[in-house]
Protein backbone atom coordinates (compact mmCIF):
# COMPACT_ATOMS: atom_id res chain seq x y z
CA UNK A 1 0.00 0.00 0.00
CA UNK A 2 1.50 3.13 -1.02
CA UNK A 3 -1.33 5.75 -0.52
CA UNK A 4 -1.91 6.75 -3.80
CA UNK A 5 -1.87 4.66 -6.49
CA UNK A 6 -5.15 2.53 -5.03
CA UNK A 7 -6.69 5.63 -4.33
CA UNK A 8 -6.28 6.56 -8.10
CA UNK A 9 -7.66 2.96 -9.32
CA UNK A 10 -10.01 4.45 -12.13
CA UNK A 11 -11.51 0.90 -12.54
CA UNK A 12 -12.44 1.81 -8.18
CA UNK A 13 -13.46 5.21 -9.83
CA UNK A 14 -16.12 3.34 -12.47
CA UNK A 15 -17.31 1.46 -9.94
CA UNK A 16 -17.87 3.95 -7.05
CA UNK A 17 -19.41 6.69 -9.33
CA UNK A 18 -22.15 3.31 -10.28
CA UNK A 19 -22.79 3.19 -6.74
CA UNK A 20 -23.63 6.64 -6.45
CA UNK A 21 -26.12 6.22 -9.64
CA UNK A 22 -28.05 3.65 -7.53
CA UNK A 23 -28.33 5.95 -4.58
CA UNK A 24 -29.68 9.41 -6.38
CA UNK A 25 -33.27 10.03 -5.98
CA UNK A 26 -33.14 14.00 -6.41
CA UNK A 27 -30.95 16.46 -7.79
CA UNK A 28 -28.67 18.04 -4.93
CA UNK A 29 -25.69 20.27 -4.99
CA UNK A 30 -22.65 19.37 -3.22
CA UNK A 31 -19.82 21.88 -3.07
CA UNK A 32 -15.88 21.24 -2.45
CA UNK A 33 -14.62 23.40 -0.38
CA UNK A 34 -11.09 23.26 -1.21
CA UNK A 35 -9.36 24.10 -4.42
CA UNK A 36 -7.05 21.28 -4.12
CA UNK A 37 -9.97 18.82 -4.63
CA UNK A 38 -11.54 21.23 -7.12
CA UNK A 39 -7.89 20.62 -9.52
CA UNK A 40 -8.81 17.19 -8.95
CA UNK A 41 -12.28 16.74 -9.89
CA UNK A 42 -11.40 18.76 -12.70
CA UNK A 43 -8.27 16.91 -14.13
CA UNK A 44 -9.74 13.55 -13.68
CA UNK A 45 -12.77 14.47 -15.06
CA UNK A 46 -15.25 12.91 -12.06
CA UNK A 47 -17.87 15.15 -13.03
CA UNK A 48 -18.53 13.33 -15.98
CA UNK A 49 -18.85 9.97 -14.13
CA UNK A 50 -21.58 11.71 -11.57
CA UNK A 51 -25.64 10.87 -12.57
CA UNK A 52 -26.73 14.12 -13.77
CA UNK A 53 -29.11 14.87 -10.27
CA UNK A 54 -25.67 15.94 -8.62
CA UNK A 55 -24.02 19.13 -9.16
CA UNK A 56 -20.58 20.34 -7.86
CA UNK A 57 -19.77 23.63 -6.69
CA UNK A 58 -16.54 25.10 -6.18
CA UNK A 59 -15.74 26.64 -2.50
CA UNK A 60 -13.52 29.63 -1.65
CA UNK A 61 -10.60 27.20 -0.27
CA UNK A 62 -7.55 28.62 -2.29
CA UNK A 63 -5.99 31.17 -0.18
CA UNK A 64 -4.32 33.00 -3.09
CA UNK A 65 -7.89 33.73 -4.18
CA UNK A 66 -8.84 35.08 -1.55
CA UNK A 67 -6.08 37.13 -0.49
CA UNK A 68 -7.46 40.93 -0.63
CA UNK A 69 -6.07 43.20 -2.74
CA UNK A 70 -4.73 45.85 0.12
CA UNK A 71 -2.23 42.62 1.07
CA UNK A 72 -1.36 42.08 -2.41
CA UNK A 73 0.10 45.77 -2.47
CA UNK A 74 1.55 46.38 0.76
CA UNK A 75 3.32 42.51 -0.15
CA UNK A 76 4.21 44.30 -3.43
CA UNK A 77 5.50 47.55 -1.29
CA UNK A 78 8.16 45.65 1.17
CA UNK A 79 9.25 43.51 -2.15
CA UNK A 80 10.23 46.63 -3.77
CA UNK A 81 12.01 47.85 -0.61
CA UNK A 82 16.15 47.57 -1.03
CA UNK A 83 17.11 46.11 2.17
CA UNK A 84 14.24 43.10 1.81
CA UNK A 85 14.55 39.74 0.74
CA UNK A 86 10.48 38.89 0.10
CA UNK A 87 9.96 35.14 0.12
CA UNK A 88 6.76 33.71 -0.48
CA UNK A 89 4.99 30.77 -1.79
CA UNK A 90 4.98 30.83 -6.18
CA UNK A 91 1.38 30.94 -6.49
CA UNK A 92 1.46 34.47 -4.90
CA UNK A 93 4.10 36.01 -7.48
CA UNK A 94 1.37 36.60 -10.59
CA UNK A 95 -1.39 37.53 -8.67
CA UNK A 96 -2.62 41.23 -9.38
CA UNK A 97 -2.59 43.76 -7.23
CA UNK A 98 -4.35 47.15 -7.67
CA UNK A 99 -1.54 47.89 -10.31
CA UNK A 100 1.52 45.40 -9.98
CA UNK A 101 2.07 42.06 -9.26
CA UNK A 102 4.75 40.68 -6.76
CA UNK A 103 6.26 39.60 -9.92
CA UNK A 104 6.18 43.33 -11.48
CA UNK A 105 8.09 44.05 -7.99
CA UNK A 106 10.61 41.50 -8.76
CA UNK A 107 11.12 42.56 -12.74
CA UNK A 108 11.69 45.85 -11.19
CA UNK A 109 14.34 44.86 -9.15
CA UNK A 110 13.26 43.70 -5.84
CA UNK A 111 14.52 40.80 -4.32
CA UNK A 112 11.47 38.16 -4.14
CA UNK A 113 11.93 34.89 -3.78
CA UNK A 114 9.94 31.90 -4.13
CA UNK A 115 10.17 29.30 -1.06
CA UNK A 116 9.06 25.81 -0.37
CA UNK A 117 8.65 25.99 2.79
CA UNK A 118 8.78 29.07 5.77
CA UNK A 119 11.74 27.57 6.98
CA UNK A 120 13.23 27.97 3.47
CA UNK A 121 12.68 31.66 4.58
CA UNK A 122 13.80 31.57 8.02
CA UNK A 123 17.21 30.29 6.70
CA UNK A 124 18.09 33.62 4.44
CA UNK A 125 17.13 35.52 7.46
CA UNK A 126 19.93 33.65 9.28
CA UNK A 127 22.21 33.71 6.62
CA UNK A 128 22.55 37.55 5.93
CA UNK A 129 21.39 39.52 9.21
CA UNK A 130 22.52 42.75 7.00
CA UNK A 131 18.73 41.45 5.24
CA UNK A 132 15.16 42.03 6.30
CA UNK A 133 13.78 38.59 5.57
CA UNK A 134 9.64 39.44 5.00
CA UNK A 135 7.99 35.71 4.15
CA UNK A 136 4.26 36.24 2.87
CA UNK A 137 2.19 34.42 5.39
CA UNK A 138 -0.83 33.13 3.14
CA UNK A 139 -2.67 29.63 3.71
CA UNK A 140 -5.39 28.02 5.56
CA UNK A 141 -4.91 25.63 8.55
CA UNK A 142 -2.99 23.06 6.81
CA UNK A 143 -0.21 25.62 6.20
CA UNK A 144 -1.24 27.74 9.85
CA UNK A 145 0.87 25.31 12.17
CA UNK A 146 4.50 25.65 9.57
CA UNK A 147 4.08 29.21 9.80
CA UNK A 148 3.67 29.20 13.26
CA UNK A 149 6.90 27.35 13.73
CA UNK A 150 8.79 29.57 11.98
CA UNK A 151 7.78 32.74 14.21
CA UNK A 152 8.28 30.44 16.64
CA UNK A 153 11.57 29.14 15.55
CA UNK A 154 13.02 32.68 14.38
CA UNK A 155 11.58 34.31 18.65
CA UNK A 156 13.62 31.10 20.26
CA UNK A 157 16.92 31.95 18.00
CA UNK A 158 16.17 35.89 18.51
CA UNK A 159 16.10 36.61 15.00
CA UNK A 160 15.58 40.24 14.60
CA UNK A 161 15.45 40.41 10.56
CA UNK A 162 12.63 37.97 10.29
CA UNK A 163 8.76 39.03 9.91
CA UNK A 164 6.02 37.80 8.28
CA UNK A 165 3.22 39.22 6.20
CA UNK A 166 -0.06 38.10 7.55
CA UNK A 167 -3.07 36.61 5.62
CA UNK A 168 -3.97 34.00 7.14
CA UNK A 169 -7.72 32.35 6.84
CA UNK A 170 -9.59 29.73 8.47
CA UNK A 171 -12.24 27.10 6.41
CA UNK A 172 -15.61 27.47 9.17
CA UNK A 173 -15.93 31.16 9.48
CA UNK A 174 -16.31 30.93 5.45
CA UNK A 175 -18.46 28.00 5.29
CA UNK A 176 -20.86 29.67 7.69
CA UNK A 177 -20.59 32.94 5.59
CA UNK A 178 -21.64 30.63 2.49
CA UNK A 179 -24.77 28.97 4.36
CA UNK A 180 -25.89 31.75 5.79
CA UNK A 181 -25.70 34.44 1.99
CA UNK A 182 -29.88 34.61 1.06
CA UNK A 183 -28.13 32.63 -2.39
CA UNK A 184 -27.07 29.56 -0.87
CA UNK A 185 -27.57 26.50 -2.71
CA UNK A 186 -25.46 23.94 -0.93
CA UNK A 187 -26.72 21.25 0.55
CA UNK A 188 -23.52 19.08 1.34
CA UNK A 189 -20.39 20.13 2.04
CA UNK A 190 -16.85 17.97 1.53
CA UNK A 191 -14.36 19.33 3.85
CA UNK A 192 -10.67 20.01 3.00
CA UNK A 193 -8.97 16.87 4.58
CA UNK A 194 -5.83 18.42 5.33
CA UNK A 195 -7.76 21.04 7.24
CA UNK A 196 -8.70 18.42 9.30
CA UNK A 197 -5.66 16.94 9.80
CA UNK A 198 -4.06 19.51 11.59
CA UNK A 199 -7.85 20.81 13.29
CA UNK A 200 -9.72 17.66 13.78
CA UNK A 201 -13.65 17.86 12.68
CA UNK A 202 -14.96 19.21 15.98
CA UNK A 203 -15.97 22.75 14.73
CA UNK A 204 -17.50 20.83 11.99
CA UNK A 205 -20.54 18.89 13.61
CA UNK A 206 -21.59 22.22 15.64
CA UNK A 207 -21.58 23.51 11.45
CA UNK A 208 -23.42 19.97 10.99
CA UNK A 209 -26.01 20.90 13.56
CA UNK A 210 -26.85 24.15 13.25
CA UNK A 211 -27.19 24.22 9.24
CA UNK A 212 -28.71 20.52 9.32
CA UNK A 213 -25.83 20.06 6.57
CA UNK A 214 -23.91 16.60 5.83
CA UNK A 215 -20.13 17.34 6.10
CA UNK A 216 -18.05 14.79 5.03
CA UNK A 217 -13.74 15.41 5.70
CA UNK A 218 -12.77 14.00 2.67
CA UNK A 219 -9.34 12.97 0.80
CA UNK A 220 -7.83 14.50 -2.26
CA UNK A 221 -7.38 11.76 -4.55
CA UNK A 222 -10.29 10.50 -7.20
CA UNK A 223 -11.34 7.92 -5.46
CA UNK A 224 -11.47 9.84 -1.97
CA UNK A 225 -13.85 12.42 -3.76
CA UNK A 226 -16.35 9.96 -5.32
CA UNK A 227 -16.16 8.04 -2.04
CA UNK A 228 -16.80 11.52 -0.37
CA UNK A 229 -19.60 12.25 -2.83
CA UNK A 230 -21.46 8.95 -2.27
CA UNK A 231 -21.13 9.60 1.22
CA UNK A 232 -22.91 12.85 1.38
CA UNK A 233 -25.63 11.67 -1.08
CA UNK A 234 -26.16 8.57 1.13
CA UNK A 235 -26.94 11.37 3.90
CA UNK A 236 -28.58 13.39 1.87
CA UNK A 237 -31.18 10.67 0.54
CA UNK A 238 -31.94 9.91 3.86
CA UNK A 239 -32.18 12.95 5.97
CA UNK A 240 -28.90 12.72 7.97
CA UNK A 241 -26.55 15.38 8.29
CA UNK A 242 -23.56 14.82 10.39
CA UNK A 243 -20.01 15.00 10.01
CA UNK A 244 -18.52 11.79 8.28
CA UNK A 245 -14.56 10.98 8.56
CA UNK A 246 -13.98 9.69 4.55
CA UNK A 247 -10.19 10.17 5.23
CA UNK A 248 -9.72 8.50 7.88
CA UNK A 249 -6.40 7.32 7.17
CA UNK A 250 -4.84 10.93 7.60
CA UNK A 251 -7.44 12.75 9.87
CA UNK A 252 -8.48 12.10 13.73
CA UNK A 253 -11.33 14.00 15.00
CA UNK A 254 -9.26 16.20 17.11
CA UNK A 255 -6.54 16.66 14.57
CA UNK A 256 -2.79 17.33 15.39
CA UNK A 257 -2.53 18.29 19.12
CA UNK A 258 0.93 19.81 18.53
CA UNK A 259 0.29 21.47 15.92
CA UNK A 260 -2.65 23.01 16.95
CA UNK A 261 -0.82 23.95 20.38
CA UNK A 262 1.78 26.15 17.86
CA UNK A 263 -0.57 27.53 16.31
CA UNK A 264 -3.07 28.70 19.53
CA UNK A 265 0.78 29.48 21.19
CA UNK A 266 1.84 31.99 18.09
CA UNK A 267 -1.15 33.14 16.57
CA UNK A 268 -5.13 34.21 17.50
CA UNK A 269 -8.22 34.57 15.15
CA UNK A 270 -8.86 37.87 14.22
CA UNK A 271 -11.53 39.45 11.54
CA UNK A 272 -10.36 38.99 7.79
CA UNK A 273 -11.40 40.47 4.83
CA UNK A 274 -11.78 37.82 1.59
CA UNK A 275 -11.22 38.90 -1.91
CA UNK A 276 -14.66 39.52 -3.88
CA UNK A 277 -16.20 38.34 -0.86
CA UNK A 278 -15.64 40.75 2.11
CA UNK A 279 -15.33 40.67 5.58
CA UNK A 280 -15.90 37.70 6.90
CA UNK A 281 -15.94 37.78 11.17
CA UNK A 282 -13.48 36.24 12.96
CA UNK A 283 -11.94 34.67 9.80
CA UNK A 284 -8.16 35.16 9.91
CA UNK A 285 -5.70 34.61 12.19
CA UNK A 286 -2.74 37.39 13.08
CA UNK A 287 0.16 36.84 15.56
CA UNK A 288 -0.33 37.38 19.46
CA UNK A 289 1.08 40.30 21.30
CA UNK A 290 4.12 38.65 22.27
CA UNK A 291 5.16 37.95 18.81
CA UNK A 292 4.30 41.00 17.35
CA UNK A 293 8.11 42.05 17.09
CA UNK A 294 8.08 39.27 13.73
CA UNK A 295 4.55 41.61 11.86
CA UNK A 296 5.59 42.61 8.52
CA UNK A 297 2.92 45.27 8.79
CA UNK A 298 3.69 46.76 11.96
CA UNK A 299 7.68 46.40 11.20
CA UNK A 300 7.25 48.29 8.08
CA UNK A 301 4.57 51.05 9.22
CA UNK A 302 1.98 50.17 6.21
CA UNK A 303 -1.18 51.75 5.98
CA UNK A 304 -4.58 49.51 6.21
CA UNK A 305 -5.74 51.74 3.80
CA UNK A 306 -8.28 49.36 1.37
CA UNK A 307 -8.10 49.05 -1.83
CA UNK A 308 -11.18 48.47 -4.73
CA UNK A 309 -11.16 45.58 -6.11
CA UNK A 310 -11.39 45.68 -10.12
CA UNK A 311 -14.88 45.33 -11.27
CA UNK A 312 -14.62 42.84 -14.23
CA UNK A 313 -13.66 39.92 -11.78
CA UNK A 314 -16.31 37.89 -10.26
CA UNK A 315 -14.41 36.01 -7.99
CA UNK A 316 -16.28 36.61 -4.70
CA UNK A 317 -19.22 35.02 -6.46
CA UNK A 318 -17.50 32.24 -8.32
CA UNK A 319 -15.55 31.41 -4.90
CA UNK A 320 -19.14 30.95 -3.02
CA UNK A 321 -20.32 28.37 -5.42
CA UNK A 322 -22.88 30.92 -6.73
CA UNK A 323 -21.57 30.81 -10.48
CA UNK A 324 -19.73 28.77 -12.10
CA UNK A 325 -15.97 30.24 -13.81
CA UNK A 326 -17.51 29.59 -17.11
CA UNK A 327 -20.51 31.78 -16.28
CA UNK A 328 -17.99 35.00 -15.96
CA UNK A 329 -18.37 36.92 -19.12
CA UNK A 330 -14.27 37.47 -18.96
CA UNK A 331 -13.44 33.77 -18.76
CA UNK A 332 -11.26 32.66 -21.43
CA UNK A 333 -11.59 35.96 -23.13
CA UNK A 334 -10.22 38.94 -21.14
CA UNK A 335 -9.42 36.72 -17.90
CA UNK A 336 -6.56 33.56 -19.41
CA UNK A 337 -3.74 32.13 -17.55
CA UNK A 338 -1.71 34.43 -19.03
CA UNK A 339 -3.58 37.81 -18.33
CA UNK A 340 -5.36 36.94 -15.32
CA UNK A 341 -7.84 39.53 -14.24
CA UNK A 342 -8.61 37.68 -10.83
CA UNK A 343 -7.12 35.71 -8.61
CA UNK A 344 -8.48 32.30 -9.28
CA UNK A 345 -7.37 32.24 -12.88
CA UNK A 346 -3.45 32.28 -11.39
CA UNK A 347 -3.29 30.10 -8.76
CA UNK A 348 -2.96 26.52 -9.10
CA UNK A 349 -6.22 25.61 -6.94
CA UNK A 350 -8.11 28.46 -8.24
CA UNK A 351 -11.54 26.95 -10.08
CA UNK A 352 -11.16 29.42 -12.87
CA UNK A 353 -7.38 28.21 -14.22
CA UNK A 354 -8.73 24.95 -13.61
CA UNK A 355 -11.94 24.96 -15.74
CA UNK A 356 -9.53 27.09 -18.07
CA UNK A 357 -6.78 24.34 -17.79
CA UNK A 358 -8.73 21.11 -18.48
CA UNK A 359 -10.75 22.92 -21.45
CA UNK A 360 -13.84 22.70 -19.60
CA UNK A 361 -15.28 26.03 -20.78
CA UNK A 362 -17.01 24.92 -24.25
CA UNK A 363 -19.18 21.20 -23.51
CA UNK A 364 -20.01 23.07 -20.09
CA UNK A 365 -21.22 26.19 -21.30
CA UNK A 366 -24.16 24.38 -23.25
CA UNK A 367 -25.78 23.52 -19.63
CA UNK A 368 -28.46 25.87 -18.13
CA UNK A 369 -27.49 28.93 -16.58
CA UNK A 370 -27.42 28.81 -12.62
CA UNK A 371 -29.77 31.09 -10.67
CA UNK A 372 -28.61 34.74 -10.20
CA UNK A 373 -26.59 35.80 -7.93
CA UNK A 374 -25.56 39.08 -5.86
CA UNK A 375 -21.81 38.87 -3.45
CA UNK A 376 -22.04 38.32 -0.20
CA UNK A 377 -21.06 41.33 1.82
CA UNK B 1 15.80 36.69 -20.65
CA UNK B 2 14.36 35.88 -17.43
CA UNK B 3 11.02 37.85 -17.94
CA UNK B 4 9.82 35.35 -20.65
CA UNK B 5 10.03 32.57 -17.95
CA UNK B 6 7.14 34.36 -16.20
CA UNK B 7 5.13 35.12 -19.51
CA UNK B 8 3.39 31.74 -18.59
CA UNK B 9 2.08 29.96 -15.44
CA UNK B 10 4.48 27.07 -14.17
CA UNK B 11 1.45 24.53 -12.89
CA UNK B 12 3.75 22.99 -10.98
CA UNK B 13 4.03 25.18 -8.30
CA UNK B 14 3.53 24.07 -4.44
CA UNK B 15 -0.60 23.63 -4.17
CA UNK B 16 -0.97 25.62 -0.45
CA UNK B 17 -2.95 23.20 0.67
CA UNK B 18 -1.89 19.90 -0.52
CA UNK B 19 -0.12 17.80 1.76
CA UNK B 20 1.83 14.85 -0.23
CA UNK B 21 2.29 11.16 1.58
CA UNK B 22 5.94 9.78 1.66
CA UNK B 23 8.03 7.38 3.42
CA UNK B 24 10.40 8.13 6.19
CA UNK B 25 13.50 6.43 5.03
CA UNK B 26 15.69 8.18 8.16
CA UNK B 27 15.66 9.98 10.90
CA UNK B 28 18.19 12.58 12.10
CA UNK B 29 19.45 11.60 15.32
CA UNK B 30 17.66 13.73 17.59
CA UNK B 31 19.53 16.67 19.55
CA UNK B 32 16.17 18.60 20.50
CA UNK B 33 12.83 16.63 20.23
CA UNK B 34 11.00 19.75 18.39
CA UNK B 35 13.68 19.84 15.83
CA UNK B 36 13.60 16.60 14.85
CA UNK B 37 14.20 16.07 10.82
CA UNK B 38 13.34 12.70 9.01
CA UNK B 39 14.39 11.95 5.59
CA UNK B 40 11.29 11.67 3.63
CA UNK B 41 11.42 9.68 0.09
CA UNK B 42 8.21 11.07 -2.41
CA UNK B 43 8.15 8.10 -5.61
CA UNK B 44 12.26 8.44 -5.45
CA UNK B 45 12.48 12.19 -4.89
CA UNK B 46 13.72 12.54 -1.07
CA UNK B 47 13.43 15.75 1.04
CA UNK B 48 14.07 16.94 4.57
CA UNK B 49 11.09 17.44 6.51
CA UNK B 50 10.13 18.10 9.98
CA UNK B 51 8.69 16.13 12.41
CA UNK B 52 8.10 18.62 15.34
CA UNK B 53 4.38 18.05 14.41
CA UNK B 54 4.17 13.92 14.32
CA UNK B 55 6.50 13.06 17.32
CA UNK B 56 5.31 9.23 17.33
CA UNK B 57 6.55 8.99 13.57
CA UNK B 58 9.24 6.09 12.97
CA UNK B 59 11.26 5.10 10.01
CA UNK B 60 9.26 3.07 7.47
CA UNK B 61 5.65 5.44 8.33
CA UNK B 62 4.08 7.23 5.92
CA UNK B 63 3.58 10.83 6.83
CA UNK B 64 1.51 13.31 4.56
CA UNK B 65 3.81 16.84 3.85
CA UNK B 66 3.07 20.30 3.50
CA UNK B 67 5.55 22.83 2.99
CA UNK B 68 8.01 20.94 5.26
CA UNK B 69 6.15 19.57 8.08
CA UNK B 70 4.76 16.20 8.49
CA UNK B 71 1.31 16.80 9.66
CA UNK B 72 -0.18 13.44 9.85
CA UNK B 73 1.43 9.82 9.83
CA UNK B 74 -0.65 7.56 7.50
CA UNK B 75 -2.83 4.95 9.42
CA UNK B 76 -1.75 1.85 7.29
CA UNK B 77 -4.71 -0.56 8.89
CA UNK B 78 -7.42 1.95 8.12
CA UNK B 79 -6.20 2.95 4.50
CA UNK B 80 -6.29 -0.80 3.65
CA UNK B 81 -9.54 -1.17 5.86
CA UNK B 82 -11.72 1.39 3.74
CA UNK B 83 -9.85 0.40 0.55
CA UNK B 84 -11.24 -3.21 1.24
CA UNK B 85 -14.86 -1.71 2.01
CA UNK B 86 -14.65 0.30 -1.21
CA UNK B 87 -13.40 -2.91 -3.41
CA UNK B 88 -16.68 -4.89 -1.51
CA UNK B 89 -18.68 -2.34 -2.63
CA UNK B 90 -17.29 -2.55 -6.28
CA UNK B 91 -18.55 -6.36 -6.22
CA UNK B 92 -21.84 -5.33 -5.36
CA UNK B 93 -21.91 -2.52 -7.49
CA UNK B 94 -20.61 -4.84 -10.54
CA UNK B 95 -23.70 -7.27 -10.26
CA UNK B 96 -26.13 -3.76 -10.37
CA UNK B 97 -26.74 -2.81 -13.69
CA UNK B 98 -24.63 -0.20 -15.24
CA UNK B 99 -27.69 2.47 -16.12
CA UNK B 100 -30.89 2.56 -13.86
S1 LIG C 1 -12.68 34.14 -15.07
FE1 LIG C 1 -11.19 35.72 -14.42
S2 LIG C 1 -12.42 37.59 -14.19
FE2 LIG C 1 -13.87 35.85 -14.19
S3 LIG C 1 -14.12 35.29 -12.03
FE3 LIG C 1 -12.47 34.00 -12.83
S4 LIG C 1 -10.60 35.14 -12.33
FE4 LIG C 1 -12.30 36.63 -12.14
Amino acid sequence: MKFIDEYRDAAAVRRIARNIRGLVTKPWTLMEVCGGQTHTILKSGLQDLLPPEITLVHGPGCPVCVTPVELIDQAVEIASRPEVTFCSFGDMLRVPGSSKSLFDAKAAGGDVRIVYSPLDALKLARADTSREVVFFAVGFETTAPANAMAAWQAAREGLKNFSMLMAHVLVPPAMEAILTSADCRVQAFLAPGHVCAVVGFKEYEDIAERFRVPIVVTGFEPLDLLDGVRMAVAQLESGRAVVENQYSRAVRRDGNRAAVERVAEVFEVNHRKWRGIGEIPWSGLKLRDRYTAFDAGLKFGLSGAVVEEPSECISGIVLQGLRKPYECPAFGTQCTPETPLGAPMVSSEGACAAYYLYGRHREERLQPELPGATPHK
Amino acid sequence: MAALRWARPSWRVIDMCLAVPGKIVGIEREIDPTLRNAKVDFGGIRKEVSLAFTPEAQVGDYVLVHVGFALSVVDEQEAARIFEMLKQMDELAELEPDQP
